[in-house]
């Protein structure tokens, strides 16, 4: 049996599955990425600090904040800039409110059609249209609380090296606040429709790799775990992580203790789940995803834990910013100088390093930015050679079917990974 | 009922964050598909068809291996409307045409390089003719409402000539000049309703130059604030605004922006 998918669709960017079949024996199978290169890491050379930022956030449009997060991280560290308490929590904020507008794009537009029987989400505006709406009130909120915060979901306006052009309104946190609040129904809905879908059984164990701080789930700093028992700082990521070029894709392949491991809300979610809001634990057990999950095609479920855990930890976190009286934010004041630094995010679809050096007039001389998908694809393509021999009695179809929605699972961003 | 105008969207090398700000309207966006009918968009559905009326088009042309399928768009489509900046004039990544390419490629994939494909980056109307034009990285939501109001009523659209300056301006904003920045509103097409400065950030440009740019008058404005010719050029290079393809998708843009305005209602003569 020869499977061949040329541009899967309901996935971001261009990617083909190219798998091969011949007595229940796997020939070949892979993931293919076939984007276009865009060269981030040769044209951010020469651009001033102020501007990699602006420019680094538009690798992706999914995850432009977790870029943006990335990028300033690295910029702040070389420049030798620290950022207020308040500015931390509106960092931690707008996190947040990219993790729940592309997981539930993910769960409701591009996951969710294929349990359901259906090529896309179009035909539920007549069928289902009460789903459609909630997807669309899920998803618009997460861009409504970046939009207070930051001026805009993709891509960010005043996030900057140092903190925030400005601050946001009071008001508008408030009202942003009663909105999230306003989804709670939408988020048993949203645990309650998953618990109807029959995901498919697959257990592969891997390696999880994510960020982690004692304080908090973390979605940005901290220190690079894996579920291996292991754990460097972000600055010495390159010890851990090795990247290298495989010949099928315009995207890297990446490994650490096995050879390929997984990154991403599973991941997260694997080791890093009692950090959890108490809500999004019992999300959990109302799913059935018990730590630590082996089945891939559960990355969607804990997706819809983030969600659960983004909604309430963002009230959380307006309370406390709230709860002293505003600072005003403004364009820091820099000092360009020499130096190194590396910062760190969960993006939507796992750990996302940006590392560059700039020189003395802060102009930047060397970037490496180390994205989630790329680190996925080893571990996609061993699922996929895991995955094909169950499937051997069933239709060319069906299995062509398995695999697209395995792909699905990990939500890949290929333009992202291409960069 | 007449049958409805059939939207396609496609994506060449991009963030796809414009189409991400198409699905993020959520009302208007519902409100729009009840007139018209999605036949193909990739990322959102796995149902297509080759058989269409509007193509949205976003992203850049850097391969030539992907010029077939534009054609192919182009041929197919009625209206071909370019799709955030990275389709209009390059978009963020254009500044890599100032690299080489082999050298590029190295410093990505080291030895391994030499087996990939890239060329310059293009806008598509350097390949194809564009019928019309939304500028912006990302485009502004309103904006791209507009333009699917303008299409349906087989109306022209022309993108805003005043300079974001003006918007910024009308809204009484505080000018980020003089806070000390650099700011490329005199000189950028508005649109955007100055969303950069609104937040006290500075305009980048993304949206290109406005039709007849001062760009003199605005680096001596620039440099009375005490900017350096090179910080101001830093600036001008981000969308590469300085650059003759920058130049030449400007007259292109202007030349066929009359295009639709020849066959209203394109689709009803199906
Ligand atoms: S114009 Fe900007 S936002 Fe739109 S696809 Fe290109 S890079 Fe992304
Ligand atoms: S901030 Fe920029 S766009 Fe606004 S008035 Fe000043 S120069 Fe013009
Ligand atoms: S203010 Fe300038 S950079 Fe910002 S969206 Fe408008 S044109 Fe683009």
């Amino acid at each position: 049996m020869e499977i061949k998918v040329e541009h899967i669709t309901r996935v971001e960017g261009h990617g083909n599955i190219v798998a091969s079949l011949q007595g229940g024996r796997v020939e070949q199978a892979f993931f293919q990425v076939v984007e276009a290169i865009r060269f981030f890491e040769g044209f951010l050379r020469g651009k001033s600090w102020r501007e990699v930022s602006h420019l680094a956030s538009r690798i992706c449009g999914i995850c432009a904040i977790s870029h943006s997060t990335a990028s300033l991280q690295a910029t702040e560290q070389a420049l030798g800039l620290a950022l207020s308490p308040q500015a931390q929590l509106l960092r931690r904020l707008i996190m947040n409110a990219e993790i729940l507008s592309s997981h539930a794009l993910h769960v409701y537009f591009l996951a969710a059609p294929d349990f359901l029987g259906l090529k896309s989400v179009m035909p539920l505006i007549e069928t289902g249209p009460e789903v459609v709406a909630r997807a669309f009130r899920l998803k618009k909120t997460g861009y409504e609380l970046a939009e207070v915060v930051v001026g805009r979901h993709t891509h960010p306006v005043a996030a900057v090296p140092g903190g925030f052009t400005m601050a946001p309104e009071e008001s508008a946190l408030r009202a942003v606040r009663d909105k999230l609040t306003a989804l709670r129904p939408d988020l048993e809905a949203t645990v309650e429709l998953w618990k109807t879908l029959e995901v498919p059984e697959f257990s592969r164990p891997t390696e999880y790799v994510c960020l982690r701080r004692p304080e908090y789930y973390a979605f940005e700093g901290g220190e690079i775990v894996s579920s291996e028992g292991d754990s460097v700082p972000v600055a010495r990521y390159g010890e851990a992580i090795e990247e290298h070029v495989v010949s099928h894709s315009t995207a890297k392949h990446a490994r650490w203790h096995r050879e390929s491991y997984l990154v991403g809300a599973l991941a997260r979610v694997n080791n890093n789940w009692r950090q959890l809001h108490p809500a999004a634990r019992r999300a959990m057990e109302a799913i059935g995803l018990q730590p630590p999950c082996h089945n891939t095609f559960m990355n969607t479920a804990a997706q819809v834990v983030e969600i659960v855990h983004c909604v309430e930890d963002s009230i959380a976190l307006i309370d406390e910013i709230l709860s002293l009286p505003l600072q005003e934010e403004w364009e820091p004041e820099v000092t360009a100088r020499a130096g190194e630094g590396v910062g760190a995010a969960e993006a939507p679809r796992g750990l996302l390093i940006h590392d560059y050096t700039y020189d003395e007039q802060g102009r930047c001389v060397r970037a490496n930015c180390v994205i989630p998908t790329n680190q996925n694809l080893a571990n996609l393509d061993a699922d996929m050679r895991a995955l094909l021999p169950q499937l051997s009695a069933r239709t060319q179809e069906e299995v062509q079917l398995r695999l697209e929605m395995l792909v699905r699972s990990y939500d890949p961003c290929i333009s992202c990974s291409v960069h | 009922m007449a049958e409805k105008p059939r939207i396609a969207f496609f994506d060449f090398a991009c963030c796809e964050g414009c189409q991400l700000t198409v699905l993020g309207l959520g009302e208007p966006l519902l409100k729009l598909l009840e007139r018209v009918e999605v036949v193909t968009w990739r990322e959102a559905m796995s149902e297509r068809s080759d058989d269409f009326d509007i193509a949205f088009v976003e992203g850049s042309i850097t391969r030539d291996s992907d010029i077939p399928r534009l054609r192919r768009i182009r041929e197919q489509a009625k209206v071909l409307v370019a799709l955030g900046t990275c389709a209009t004039l390059g978009g963020p990544h254009v500044s890599a045409n100032n690299c080489d390419r082999g050298e590029l490629l190295r410093l990505v994939y080291g030895g391994e390089g030499a087996q990939f494909e890239a060329g310059e980056v293009r806008p598509l109307s350097a390949v194809v003719q564009v019928d019309a034009f939304i500028h912006g990285c990302p485009i502004n939501g309103d904006e791209f409402l507009t333009v699917a109001n303008h299409l349906l009523l087989g109306k022209a659209y022309h993108p805003p000539s005043r300079p974001v300056c003006h918007e910024c301006k009308l809204n009484q904003y505080e000018c980020v000049l003089d806070r000390g920045q650099i700011c490329l509103g005199p000189v950028t097409r508005g649109g955007c309703d100055a969303i950069c400065t609104s937040r006290g950030s500075q305009c980048f440009g993304c949206r290109g130059l406005v039709d007849d740019p001062n760009l003199n008058a605005a680096r001596e404005v620039l440099a009375e604030h005490g900017y350096t010719v090179s910080d101001i050029i830093g600036m001008f290079d981000i969308y590469s605004l300085r650059s003759p393809a920058a130049a030449e998708a400007r007259e292109t843009a202007r030349q066929d922006r009359g295009a639709i305005e020849k066959g209203a209602e394109p689709w009803r003569s199906r």
